[in-house]
Protein backbone atom coordinates (compact mmCIF):
# COMPACT_ATOMS: atom_id res chain seq x y z
CA UNK A 1 0.00 0.00 0.00
CA UNK A 2 1.34 3.46 -0.82
CA UNK A 3 2.27 5.77 2.00
CA UNK A 4 -0.75 7.39 3.65
CA UNK A 5 -0.48 11.13 2.91
CA UNK A 6 -2.15 11.87 6.25
CA UNK A 7 0.13 9.66 8.26
CA UNK A 8 1.79 12.49 10.11
CA UNK A 9 -1.46 14.30 10.91
CA UNK A 10 -2.91 11.05 12.24
CA UNK A 11 0.07 10.59 14.54
CA UNK A 12 -0.29 14.14 15.81
CA UNK A 13 -4.01 13.72 16.35
CA UNK A 14 -3.35 10.60 18.40
CA UNK A 15 -1.23 12.53 20.83
CA UNK A 16 -3.95 15.13 21.24
CA UNK A 17 -2.81 17.85 18.83
CA UNK A 18 -5.92 19.92 18.12
CA UNK A 19 -4.13 21.73 15.28
CA UNK A 20 -3.88 18.40 13.44
CA UNK A 21 -7.62 18.00 13.80
CA UNK A 22 -8.25 21.42 12.29
CA UNK A 23 -5.88 20.63 9.43
CA UNK A 24 -7.64 17.38 8.59
CA UNK A 25 -10.96 19.18 8.80
CA UNK A 26 -9.72 21.82 6.38
CA UNK A 27 -8.62 19.19 3.95
CA UNK A 28 -11.75 17.08 3.91
CA UNK A 29 -14.70 19.08 5.24
CA UNK A 30 -15.78 20.46 1.86
CA UNK A 31 -15.69 17.08 0.13
CA UNK A 32 -17.47 15.45 3.06
CA UNK A 33 -20.25 18.02 3.00
CA UNK A 34 -20.78 17.64 -0.71
CA UNK A 35 -20.83 13.85 -0.43
CA UNK A 36 -23.16 13.81 2.56
CA UNK A 37 -25.65 16.01 0.74
CA UNK A 38 -26.08 13.31 -1.84
CA UNK A 39 -27.52 10.95 0.74
CA UNK A 40 -29.64 13.10 3.02
CA UNK A 41 -32.57 15.40 2.38
CA UNK A 42 -31.15 18.69 3.65
CA UNK A 43 -27.98 20.64 4.22
CA UNK A 44 -28.71 20.70 7.94
CA UNK A 45 -28.83 16.89 8.12
CA UNK A 46 -25.65 16.71 6.03
CA UNK A 47 -23.92 18.97 8.55
CA UNK A 48 -25.02 16.67 11.36
CA UNK A 49 -23.72 13.63 9.50
CA UNK A 50 -20.37 15.31 8.90
CA UNK A 51 -20.05 16.47 12.49
CA UNK A 52 -21.00 13.01 13.68
CA UNK A 53 -18.32 11.57 11.40
CA UNK A 54 -15.66 13.82 12.94
CA UNK A 55 -16.73 12.72 16.41
CA UNK A 56 -16.45 9.14 15.19
CA UNK A 57 -12.93 9.92 14.01
CA UNK A 58 -11.95 11.38 17.37
CA UNK A 59 -13.41 8.42 19.24
CA UNK A 60 -11.91 5.86 16.92
CA UNK A 61 -8.52 7.30 16.01
CA UNK A 62 -6.72 5.23 18.62
CA UNK A 63 -8.21 2.08 17.19
CA UNK A 64 -7.54 3.06 13.57
CA UNK A 65 -5.08 0.40 12.46
CA UNK A 66 -3.80 2.05 9.29
CA UNK A 67 -4.75 -0.95 7.22
CA UNK A 68 -6.34 1.52 4.85
CA UNK A 69 -5.42 5.14 4.33
CA UNK A 70 -6.89 7.59 6.82
CA UNK A 71 -9.00 9.19 4.10
CA UNK A 72 -10.50 5.83 3.05
CA UNK A 73 -11.38 5.17 6.68
CA UNK A 74 -12.80 8.68 7.09
CA UNK A 75 -14.98 8.57 3.97
CA UNK A 76 -16.20 5.05 4.84
CA UNK A 77 -17.40 6.34 8.22
CA UNK A 78 -19.06 9.25 6.44
CA UNK A 79 -20.81 7.12 3.85
CA UNK A 80 -22.05 4.65 6.46
CA UNK A 81 -23.44 7.40 8.63
CA UNK A 82 -24.94 9.20 5.68
CA UNK A 83 -26.67 6.01 4.56
CA UNK A 84 -28.08 5.46 8.06
CA UNK A 85 -29.31 9.05 8.19
CA UNK A 86 -30.44 9.21 4.61
CA UNK A 87 -33.59 8.44 2.80
CA UNK A 88 -31.98 6.60 -0.07
CA UNK A 89 -29.98 3.44 -0.26
CA UNK A 90 -27.50 4.17 -2.96
CA UNK A 91 -25.15 1.26 -3.09
CA UNK A 92 -26.10 0.17 -6.55
CA UNK A 93 -24.99 2.09 -9.57
CA UNK A 94 -28.02 3.29 -11.45
CA UNK A 95 -27.64 3.46 -15.17
CA UNK A 96 -28.77 7.04 -15.31
CA UNK A 97 -27.31 8.07 -18.60
CA UNK A 98 -25.62 5.59 -20.83
CA UNK A 99 -25.54 7.30 -24.20
CA UNK A 100 -22.26 8.04 -25.98
CA UNK A 101 -20.07 10.66 -24.29
CA UNK A 102 -19.66 12.62 -27.50
CA UNK A 103 -22.78 13.49 -29.44
CA UNK A 104 -23.28 11.01 -32.28
CA UNK A 105 -23.89 13.83 -34.76
CA UNK A 106 -20.25 14.83 -34.49
CA UNK A 107 -19.19 11.63 -36.24
CA UNK A 108 -19.80 10.60 -39.83
CA UNK A 109 -21.38 7.32 -40.85
CA UNK A 110 -18.00 5.57 -40.63
CA UNK A 111 -17.43 6.80 -37.07
CA UNK A 112 -14.77 9.41 -37.82
CA UNK A 113 -14.97 12.95 -36.55
CA UNK A 114 -17.16 15.09 -38.76
CA UNK A 115 -17.11 18.01 -36.33
CA UNK A 116 -13.77 17.50 -34.57
CA UNK A 117 -13.04 19.08 -31.19
CA UNK A 118 -11.84 22.67 -31.42
CA UNK A 119 -8.29 22.65 -30.06
CA UNK A 120 -7.71 24.29 -26.67
CA UNK A 121 -5.84 21.72 -24.55
CA UNK A 122 -2.48 23.51 -24.75
CA UNK A 123 -4.00 26.80 -23.61
CA UNK A 124 -4.48 25.29 -20.18
CA UNK A 125 -0.70 25.58 -19.72
CA UNK A 126 -1.28 29.29 -19.26
CA UNK A 127 -1.60 29.93 -15.51
CA UNK A 128 -4.24 32.65 -15.81
CA UNK A 129 -6.40 30.56 -18.08
CA UNK A 130 -5.92 27.49 -15.90
CA UNK A 131 -7.06 29.38 -12.80
CA UNK A 132 -10.18 30.60 -14.57
CA UNK A 133 -10.98 27.16 -15.94
CA UNK A 134 -10.35 25.45 -12.60
CA UNK A 135 -13.01 27.66 -11.07
CA UNK A 136 -15.35 26.71 -13.87
CA UNK A 137 -14.58 23.01 -13.32
CA UNK A 138 -15.37 23.30 -9.64
CA UNK A 139 -18.80 24.69 -10.45
CA UNK A 140 -19.34 22.06 -13.14
CA UNK A 141 -18.44 19.20 -10.80
CA UNK A 142 -21.21 20.40 -8.53
CA UNK A 143 -23.71 19.90 -11.31
CA UNK A 144 -22.72 16.36 -12.21
CA UNK A 145 -25.10 13.55 -11.32
CA UNK A 146 -24.40 12.46 -7.80
CA UNK A 147 -22.30 9.35 -8.30
CA UNK A 148 -20.21 10.92 -11.03
CA UNK A 149 -19.62 13.86 -8.72
CA UNK A 150 -18.49 11.56 -5.92
CA UNK A 151 -16.09 9.63 -8.09
CA UNK A 152 -14.64 12.69 -9.83
CA UNK A 153 -14.24 14.53 -6.53
CA UNK A 154 -12.55 11.65 -4.75
CA UNK A 155 -10.39 10.49 -7.64
CA UNK A 156 -9.51 13.61 -9.62
CA UNK A 157 -9.86 16.43 -7.07
CA UNK A 158 -8.77 14.69 -3.87
CA UNK A 159 -6.39 12.38 -5.72
CA UNK A 160 -7.52 9.11 -4.15
CA UNK A 161 -6.60 5.89 -5.93
CA UNK A 162 -9.23 3.83 -7.74
CA UNK A 163 -8.95 1.20 -5.02
CA UNK A 164 -9.68 3.77 -2.34
CA UNK A 165 -12.64 5.17 -4.26
CA UNK A 166 -14.14 1.70 -4.79
CA UNK A 167 -13.73 0.83 -1.12
CA UNK A 168 -15.35 4.05 0.01
CA UNK A 169 -18.31 3.93 -2.33
CA UNK A 170 -18.62 0.15 -2.34
CA UNK A 171 -18.63 -0.06 -6.12
CA UNK A 172 -16.68 -2.19 -8.58
CA UNK A 173 -13.68 -0.92 -10.46
CA UNK A 174 -15.61 -1.11 -13.71
CA UNK A 175 -18.45 0.98 -12.32
CA UNK A 176 -15.98 3.43 -10.96
CA UNK A 177 -14.42 3.89 -14.37
CA UNK A 178 -17.79 4.26 -16.07
CA UNK A 179 -18.72 7.03 -13.64
CA UNK A 180 -15.34 8.69 -14.04
CA UNK A 181 -15.58 8.48 -17.81
CA UNK A 182 -18.99 10.11 -17.94
CA UNK A 183 -18.11 12.73 -15.39
CA UNK A 184 -14.88 13.78 -17.09
CA UNK A 185 -16.53 13.86 -20.50
CA UNK A 186 -19.15 16.28 -19.21
CA UNK A 187 -16.50 18.47 -17.65
CA UNK A 188 -14.66 18.50 -20.98
CA UNK A 189 -17.79 19.74 -22.69
CA UNK A 190 -18.21 22.53 -20.16
CA UNK A 191 -14.61 23.67 -20.61
CA UNK A 192 -14.87 23.34 -24.39
CA UNK A 193 -17.88 25.63 -24.49
CA UNK A 194 -16.11 28.02 -22.15
CA UNK A 195 -13.22 28.24 -24.63
CA UNK A 196 -15.73 28.50 -27.46
CA UNK A 197 -17.28 31.55 -25.86
CA UNK A 198 -13.99 33.42 -25.38
CA UNK A 199 -12.77 32.59 -28.85
CA UNK B 1 -15.91 -28.77 -31.17
CA UNK B 2 -14.45 -25.34 -30.91
CA UNK B 3 -13.45 -23.65 -34.05
CA UNK B 4 -10.56 -21.40 -33.69
CA UNK B 5 -11.60 -18.13 -35.14
CA UNK B 6 -9.13 -15.36 -35.55
CA UNK B 7 -10.74 -12.00 -35.21
CA UNK B 8 -9.93 -9.74 -38.09
CA UNK B 9 -7.64 -6.96 -37.02
CA UNK B 10 -10.18 -4.26 -36.81
CA UNK B 11 -8.95 -0.78 -36.40
CA UNK B 12 -10.73 1.64 -34.14
CA UNK B 13 -12.78 4.52 -35.37
CA UNK B 14 -12.94 7.85 -33.53
CA UNK B 15 -16.41 7.18 -32.12
CA UNK B 16 -15.04 4.08 -30.38
CA UNK B 17 -11.75 5.68 -29.39
CA UNK B 18 -13.39 8.46 -27.36
CA UNK B 19 -15.20 5.83 -25.30
CA UNK B 20 -11.90 4.16 -24.40
CA UNK B 21 -10.12 7.26 -23.19
CA UNK B 22 -10.74 6.73 -19.48
CA UNK B 23 -9.85 3.05 -19.55
CA UNK B 24 -6.69 4.03 -21.40
CA UNK B 25 -5.71 6.70 -18.90
CA UNK B 26 -6.54 4.45 -15.96
CA UNK B 27 -4.44 1.64 -17.36
CA UNK B 28 -7.45 -0.64 -17.71
CA UNK B 29 -7.05 -1.64 -21.34
CA UNK B 30 -5.59 -5.00 -22.28
CA UNK B 31 -2.33 -4.89 -24.18
CA UNK B 32 -4.05 -5.53 -27.48
CA UNK B 33 -6.67 -2.88 -26.80
CA UNK B 34 -4.03 -0.41 -25.79
CA UNK B 35 -2.04 -1.04 -28.95
CA UNK B 36 -5.11 -0.56 -31.07
CA UNK B 37 -5.95 2.64 -29.25
CA UNK B 38 -2.44 4.01 -29.68
CA UNK B 39 -2.36 2.98 -33.32
CA UNK B 40 -5.53 4.99 -33.82
CA UNK B 41 -4.04 8.01 -32.06
CA UNK B 42 -0.97 7.85 -34.24
CA UNK B 43 -2.91 8.25 -37.43
CA UNK B 44 -5.96 10.27 -36.34
CA UNK B 45 -5.69 14.06 -36.76
CA UNK B 46 -8.28 14.82 -34.06
CA UNK B 47 -8.37 12.18 -31.33
CA UNK B 48 -5.01 13.25 -29.81
CA UNK B 49 -6.56 16.66 -29.12
CA UNK B 50 -9.57 14.97 -27.54
CA UNK B 51 -7.30 12.91 -25.29
CA UNK B 52 -5.27 16.02 -24.42
CA UNK B 53 -8.47 17.80 -23.44
CA UNK B 54 -9.50 15.01 -21.10
CA UNK B 55 -6.01 15.12 -19.60
CA UNK B 56 -6.35 18.88 -19.20
CA UNK B 57 -9.66 18.37 -17.39
CA UNK B 58 -7.98 15.96 -14.97
CA UNK B 59 -5.14 18.40 -14.37
CA UNK B 60 -7.60 21.24 -13.77
CA UNK B 61 -9.65 19.13 -11.36
CA UNK B 62 -6.48 18.17 -9.51
CA UNK B 63 -5.46 21.80 -9.17
CA UNK B 64 -8.53 22.62 -7.11
CA UNK B 65 -7.54 22.75 -3.50
CA UNK B 66 -10.35 22.30 -1.05
CA UNK B 67 -10.96 25.66 0.58
CA UNK B 68 -9.02 26.30 3.67
CA UNK B 69 -11.19 26.64 6.72
CA UNK B 70 -12.43 30.12 7.40
CA UNK B 71 -11.37 31.41 10.83
CA UNK B 72 -14.94 30.88 12.02
CA UNK B 73 -14.94 27.25 10.89
CA UNK B 74 -11.53 26.70 12.37
CA UNK B 75 -12.93 27.98 15.65
CA UNK B 76 -15.86 25.59 15.37
CA UNK B 77 -13.59 22.61 14.82
CA UNK B 78 -11.36 23.56 17.69
CA UNK B 79 -14.50 23.92 19.80
CA UNK B 80 -15.74 20.50 18.70
CA UNK B 81 -12.39 18.99 19.57
CA UNK B 82 -12.29 20.58 23.02
CA UNK B 83 -15.86 19.57 23.82
CA UNK B 84 -15.02 16.03 22.85
CA UNK B 85 -11.93 16.05 25.06
CA UNK B 86 -13.98 17.38 27.95
CA UNK B 87 -16.71 14.72 27.48
CA UNK B 88 -14.06 12.08 27.16
CA UNK B 89 -12.54 13.13 30.48
CA UNK B 90 -15.95 12.91 32.21
CA UNK B 91 -17.02 9.76 30.54
CA UNK B 92 -14.08 7.57 29.63
CA UNK B 93 -14.82 4.42 27.67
Amino acid sequence: MPEDPDSELVSRLRVGDEGAFAELAGKYQGTMMSMARGYVPSGAVAEEVVQDTWLGVLRGIDRFERRSSFRTWLFRILVNRAISAGVRERRSVPVDDMGPVVDASRFDAGGSWQVPPEPWADQVDDKMIAAKMAARILAAIDELPLQQREVVTLHDVQGLSSEEVCAILDISNVNQRVLLHRGRSKLRQVIASEFGSIR
Amino acid sequence: MTRLRLRPRQSLVCRQAVELVTDYLEGALSRTQRRRFEAHLARCPDCPEYLAQIRAVITLAGSITPDDLTPRMRGEFTGLYRRWRADEAHDPL
